[in-house]
């Protein structure tokens, strides 16, 4: 470090030196580190509208992202449902997408194990299918004993979509019921 | 809105020399601490597990370091009592505390660093690259905002999001408030503002309703951070009568003037900025 | 009633602290003082589970003063209709309706019609399998020569049956039922009445306080009476609004992950009775309105599944859709599970371990299963109840004892992904990638299209008839990205539809049964006009002119308020001038204002149909309920509901208190599932178990834990389950101050921290002390903040209609100190028995 700029820098030389703020209480008590201060949103490459994921108000956030990273998010104030203001769960957003307590790799358990261990993604989606194909023909059911049509399987079925996005509500229902489920249902009975 | 806010909310460009400051209206808080969170998300502030306090809802506990907002629950009176009103005389006020960013700001006084200053806006702010972490701006306080971080020995504190405001952009409790009970703007206007819902409140049989922190005679020489209360200051844990030690100034400076010299004796042998580990 | 606004939708709530500064009176009518009672003008506490005593009472206040606006009730309600002379109320028949079968516990709902040949029911009735509605569609009714008395004098008329049957439900009665003094119920319906008329408008809010009751449905069917006869639907600042508690909550009914349902509230078919596509058409089709157009809403969703395989020829593929026998909600499902009958089971972004009723049991049914899939953000307990669950816990099922196969699949979050949500109020809002989603994470959109794809690629060289509806599903969405992420805006294309030429829909009203229009769902049709992802449009509000039409997108047709055509009076023209919102411009002959109408938009308000025209075109000028089959807003509900024609009074499956009115006790009809994991304490009196246990959410927290518990910011500000008692119970049963306590139920005991506080009111009920136990129930065993589940508690019995679960009012005890531990908790369960009751 460069002593004299140390030393000029400190506070209590730049209280003395000529113009200076003598009761070091204004501008002149300003480290260089202050005089820069700036809201990092300034520093965002783009700015990204989106919707909070908590509750069903639906308040407009807006997510500020630098180097493909979330900078920040914080509200939109021209939403006309919310005018920019989001209540503790949805200006914790930031803390719920990139807090530690994500899970960002497939974990698997095996019957009986009693942790968990690793397995890749495309094996995993492998496995899943074939679960999903084998129940499926194991326990279709064609008819009733009357003759009379059900086409479908009770052997597996699928809960939630209330946190989901419609696209993705919308794809769970068509291919589960394409492959005969019935039991596909969600949080609007809880 | 106030013209010499900006369209985010925050200090329109040209008003450096306005003060700017906070109100916060309890009469409309609803305690659902989003001005906590928001200004922890925005200021990066550490937990402060606290657990469960069996105070209320108050989890937080008291502004520090960790907490630069916090939000005071109380609850008043019986739901059985028998008063005619079907809750009987029970009240749960909750209003959101905060740095009151004093016109004779006693942290500032005792700092022999310069950590704290005056801002062109008025608010005061410490700098954390310059506190050497000495701790008298922490029992200087009338109000027991400002504190010592233990993990990185510096004094913290509500800066009113002064980054924000120096891109004109609105504090960040000000912003999230979902009922606006905390306002931004500036203080002449928000002065105005709390005078005028003081007598709506009132009105509506608020009785005790009363501001806090808008008396310029009064011991800190007014606040930048006035509350309408529902209650007396007491009730919410605010000091009622603040006072900035400052009338005792030139004790206060020989003492700080003998503290400075002696670090700066300490500081000859090392350098600037090795405070923190 | 029955929603906490400012902790569970504080910036919802802004509005209402808005409007109360403007000079609205507000009230909140609730068992418990909450962060909502203390920014009102009134709190109005009342015992769980008594809110149809409650607002049957305001019923009666408007019946007997003559509160009703006349004009909107005679023109726009069915108070006029007359109905079958075989009906008979609970006040004749001891608690039951006519039409009560003891043997299925079910209703013939045949002496509920209206009078007149012609009436049947249609979509909505029972099911075949014994006989309960299964269905949640919206009812039909044929419309016809319904006989009318427009006096609304004689005796079988809907007006003077409500006179009737309400009339019971007098202050007194309130006031013993709810524990609400006959003052206080009286300022609120004298409010209420006072604020209701041509000048002005009241609305209701409400939430899950409403809903997780065995009478759920009917306790919005008797605020949908309230609301009609006091005008108060269809117009401004009037309503019933429900504040629903997830993202797209609203979404995942309107795009049903839901088994009794189709998009657009078309119902699933049923084995016996919709064999056909034409079977089903002329069960979904109303003679009147727009469910007269059930045929191409339908024929478009086929044609969107199956594209070019559906064909008239082949009922447009109608035979790939399986067939409903009977219950197969998520509880059924839990229990089948349970015993063994469920082999596979995937989670998105639900947490069932800690968010449903008896959530022990679904534990345990979790430990059943051969394999489970979840998807979520973190390691919910739903995802770790193997490892390190209650039951582990208690040595009742260890690691080793658990067979189930577990595969946790990291979901991408909503900034890793675009999409839309609807929320609450039928607003589609687009929200748009921000950020690639880390590592394993993915999107639910690239979860489904991708398993999909591998699932058709096993089954490709299939010949089995079963395989045909997967192969033949339209199935080829663009990807991109370096995870070849399906393009969500493509999906949304879909639900919005296409024309014979390949156009994107402008709205439903194109839609055709011919097999030439392509739809996903038909309520959205329009929400991708022109091509342009209308859902992502921000016209910042401050521009607005009156409900922001141009911010986002509203089901349907960009609607804001539904039913609209009621805010203007018979004539046309606004009821007043402070409450025009649309009305009929003679000039040019069309429906106008600050919305878009509701209705028919060149419909004159003195049209008469004619007598044989059906669907849309048999709607007459006065008739502003276009989806109700006789164009009216219903004060008495002919068909569609499993428990009764009009709302009445029962206790909840759990009670301490007797019912006041007749002998049967709670809903005749509620649906229970007997099984040794579910079992119920007796109802009636109060020494089985004798506090009411409710549960609740608070700010810090959302829902079952699974987006605030794992994260530090939201944990910190309440990291451990607590119970708040009033001071009364805690010096009953010696509960100190921030100690522990112990809950017990006929199911499971919990413990939490004590909250003494008068927050929790102490209510006189029928004469005696009424204590109440408030649980929020966000806690699980995992992440930053474990506590037990409130859940734990609860029985699975649910309302009849919609299969919700009551989890607002059941019966406890509760006792100082911890829980038992390991085998002693069970043991403590099983052979518990309380102390001294209040």
């Amino acid at each position: 470090m460069r002593l004299r700029e140390a030393i000029l820098s400190w506070p209590v030389t730049r209280q003395l030196r000529p113009g200076g703020d003598h009761l070091a209480l204004g501008a002149a008590a300003r480290s260089a580190r202050t005089e820069g201060l700036h809201p990092r949103t300034e520093d965002a490459d783009r700015v990204v509208a989106s919707i909070c994921p908590f509750c069903a108000v639906g308040c407009a956030q807006r997510i500020y992202v630098k180097g493909e990273e979330i900078l920040h998010i914080e509200g939109d104030p021209a939403s006309p449902v919310s005018r920019g203001r989001l209540c503790p769960r949805g200006s914790s957003t930031k803390d719920l997408v990139t807090g530690p307590g994500r899970v960002t790799t497939v974990r698997y358990r095996r019957p009986h194990a009693v942790d968990w261990e690793d397995l890749p993604l495309d094996e995993a989606m492998d496995m899943i299918a074939e679960r999903i194909v084998t129940s499926r023909a194991a326990h279709w059911q064609d008819t009733d004993e009357d003759g009379v049509p059900l086409h479908r399987t009770l052997a597996f079925g699928t809960l939630g979509g209330a946190a989901c996005d419609n696209e993705e509500n919308y794809l769970i229902k068509k291919l589960f019921t394409a492959l005969g489920a019935l039991q596909i249902e969600n949080q609007a009975r809880i | 809105m106030s013209g010499l806010l900006g369209p985010e909310g925050g200090p329109a460009p040209g008003t450096e020399g306005v003060r700017f400051g906070f109100f916060t209206d309890s009469s409309i808080c609803i305690g659902c601490k989003a001005c906590e969170v928001a200004c922890k998300e925005w200021n990066d502030v550490p937990d402060n597990p606290l657990g469960f306090t069996a105070n209320s809802y108050d989890n937080t506990g008291a502004l520090g370091a960790n907490a630069w907002r916090h939000v005071a629950f109380v609850e008043q009176g019986s739901t059985t009592a028998d008063t005619g009103s079907a809750s009987g005389d029970f009240r749960w006020l909750m209003s959101s505390d905060v740095c009151k960013h004093c016109s004779s700001p006693a942290c500032l006084e005792v700092c022999p660093t310069g950590a704290l200053f005056t801002t062109e806006f008025a608010t005061i702010v410490v700098q954390d690259d310059v506190c050497n972490g000495c701790g008298y701006c922490v029992t200087a306080c009338p109000f027991g905002v400002i504190e010592r971080r233990e993990a990185d020995g510096g004094a913290w504190k509500c800066t009113m999001c002064y980054d924000r405001m120096r891109g004109a952009k609105e504090p960040a409790c000000a912003q999230a408030c979902p009922t606006d009970s905390i306002q931004f703007g500036p203080l002449e206007e928000l002065r105005a503002q709390a005078a005028e819902r003081l007598a709506e409140v009132v009105a509506s049989g608020e009785t005790r309703a009363q501001l806090y922190g808008e008396d310029p005679d009064d011991g800190v020489g007014g606040t930048g951070a006035l509350f309408l209360l529902l209650d007396d200051p007491e009730v919410y844990r605010l000091p009622p009568d603040p006072v900035t030690p400052s009338r005792h100034l030139a004790r206060m400076w020989a003492m700080a003037g003998a503290a400075a010299g002696a670090l700066a004796a300490v500081l000859a042998g090392s350098l600037v900025g090795e405070r923190r580990r | 009633m029955g929603s906490n606004m400012a902790e569970c939708h504080p910036v919802a709530f802004q509005w209402v602290v808005e409007a109360r500064q403007k000079g609205a009176k507000v009230f909140h009518v609730d068992p418990r003082f909450t962060r909502t009672s203390a920014l009102v003008d009134r709190h109005v506490p009342l015992r769980a589970g008594s809110d149809i005593a409650f607002l049957g009472g305001i019923v009666n206040h408007i019946l007997s003063t003559g509160s009703e606006l006349r004009d909107y009730v005679v023109a726009y309600t069915n108070a006029s209709h007359l109905v079958s002379e075989d009906l008979r109320l609970p006040q004749d028949l001891d608690g039951l309706f006519s039409g009560w079968d003891p043997d299925t516990a079910t209703y013939d709902r045949t002496s509920w019609r209206y009078e007149g040949p012609t009436v049947r029911a249609s979509a909505g009735r029972p099911g075949p399998a014994g006989g309960q509605t299964f269905q949640s569609a919206p009812t039909a009714v044929e419309h016809g020569a319904v006989s009318t008395d427009p006096s609304l004098e004689h005796p079988r008329c809907v007006f003077q049956i409500l006179k009737r049957h309400f009339a019971r439900y007098t202050p007194a009665f309130v006031a013993e039922s709810c524990g609400v003094p006959e003052e206080q119920f009286l300022e609120v319906a004298q409010a209420l009445c006072a604020n209701s008329g041509r000048e002005r408008t009241s609305a209701f809010v409400y939430s899950v306080g409403w809903t997780q009751h065995t009478v759920g449905v009917q306790y919005i069917r008797t605020a949908s009476i309230i609301q009609l006869l006091l005008g108060n639907i269809g117009r401004p600042g009037g309503g019933i609004l429900a504040l629903r508690g997830h993202a797209s909550i609203q979404g995942s009914t309107d795009i049903p992950t839901l088994y009794d349902l189709l998009p657009g509230y078309l119902p699933m078919p049923m084995a016996t009775s919709h064999p056909t596509l034409a079977d089903y058409v002329t069960y979904g089709t109303a003679s009147k309105g727009f469910w007269g157009n059930t045929g191409a809403y339908i024929t478009s969703l086929l044609k969107a599944w199956w594209g070019d395989a559906a064909q008239p020829e082949n009922d447009y593929c109608y035979g790939h859709l399986p067939r409903l026998t009977g219950d197969h909600s998520a509880y059924r499902t839990a229990l089948d599970m349970l015993d063994g009958k469920v082999e596979g089971y995937l989670l998105f972004g639900e947490n069932p371990a800690v968010g449903s009723a008896n959530s022990r049991l679904h534990r345990l049914a979790l430990a059943q299963l051969d394999w489970l899939v979840v998807r979520d953000l973190s390691e919910i307990e739903s995802a770790t109840f193997w490892r390190d669950g209650p039951e582990t816990e208690s040595g009742e099922l260890g690691p080793e004892d658990i067979a189930t196969e577990v595969f946790l699949l990291p979901a991408a979050a909503h900034t890793e992904k675009d999409g839309s949500f609807t929320n609450t109020e039928r607003l589609l809002q687009w929200h748009t990638k921000a950020v690639e989603p880390a590592g394993d994470c993915r999107s639910d959109l690239w979860f489904c299209y991708h398993l999909g794809r591998r699932i058709r690629d096993k089954l490709a060289a299939s010949g089995e008839h079963r395989d045909r509806a997967v192969l033949d599903l339209t199935w080829d969405y663009p990807t991109h990205g370096p995870h070849e992420e399906p393009s969500a805006s493509a999906v949304l294309a879909e639900i919005n539809g296409w024309d014979a030429e390949g156009q994107a829909l402008d709205g439903y009203g194109r839609l055709a049964d011919d097999g030439s229009t392509r739809c996903g769902c038909w309520i959205y049709a329009g929400c991708y006009a022109g091509g342009v992802n209308q859902t992502a449009r921000r016209r910042p509000g401050q521009e607005r002119s009156g409900v922001a039409p141009g911010w986002g997108w509203a089901w349907p047709d960009n609607r804001r308020i539904l039913y609209n055509r009621a805010s203007a009076a018979p004539d046309g023209s606004p009821w007043s001038e402070r409450k025009r919102y649309v009305w009929w411009d003679a000039a040019s002959g069309h429906w106008t204002g600050d919305d878009r109408p509701d209705f028919v938009a060149d419909l004159a308000p003195d049209h008469q149909p004619d007598a044989h025209a059906r669907g849309p075109a048999a709607l007459g000028g006065c008739d502003p309920f276009i989806m109700q089959a006789d164009g009216k807003g219903w004060l008495y509900a002919p068909d569609g509901l499993a428990d009764g024609p009009l709302p009445t009074h029962y206790e909840p499956h759990e009670s301490p208190v007797a019912n006041r009115l007749y002998r049967e006790q709670a809903n005749p009809a509620r649906r229970r599932f007997p099984h040794p994991a579910n079992p119920s304490a007796g109802s009636g009196d109060h020494r089985d178990y004798p506090f009411v246990a409710t549960t609740y959410r608070i700010a810090e927290h959302h829902t079952a834990g699974g987006m605030s518990r794992f994260q530090q910011r939201l944990s910190q500000l309440a990291r451990e389950m607590f119970v708040e008692v009033h001071p009364e119970l805690a010096a009953l049963r010696g509960l100190e101050q921030g100690g522990w306590a112990t809950v017990v139920t006929a199911r499971s005991a919990i413990e939490a921290r004590v909250l003494v506080t008068e927050r929790m009111p102490a209510l006189e009920v029928a004469g005696r002390r009424l204590l109440q136990v408030g649980l929020p129930y966000h806690w699980g065993h995992a992440g930053l903040a474990p506590g037990d589940a409130a859940n734990d508690l609860f029985p699975i019995v649910v309302d009849p209609n919609v299969a919700i679960q009551e989890v607002k009012a059941a019966t406890c005890d509760i006792v100082a100190g911890r829980r038992p531990r390991g085998p002693a908790l069970r043991t403590f369960v099983e052979t518990y028995r309380p102390g001294p009751g209040p």
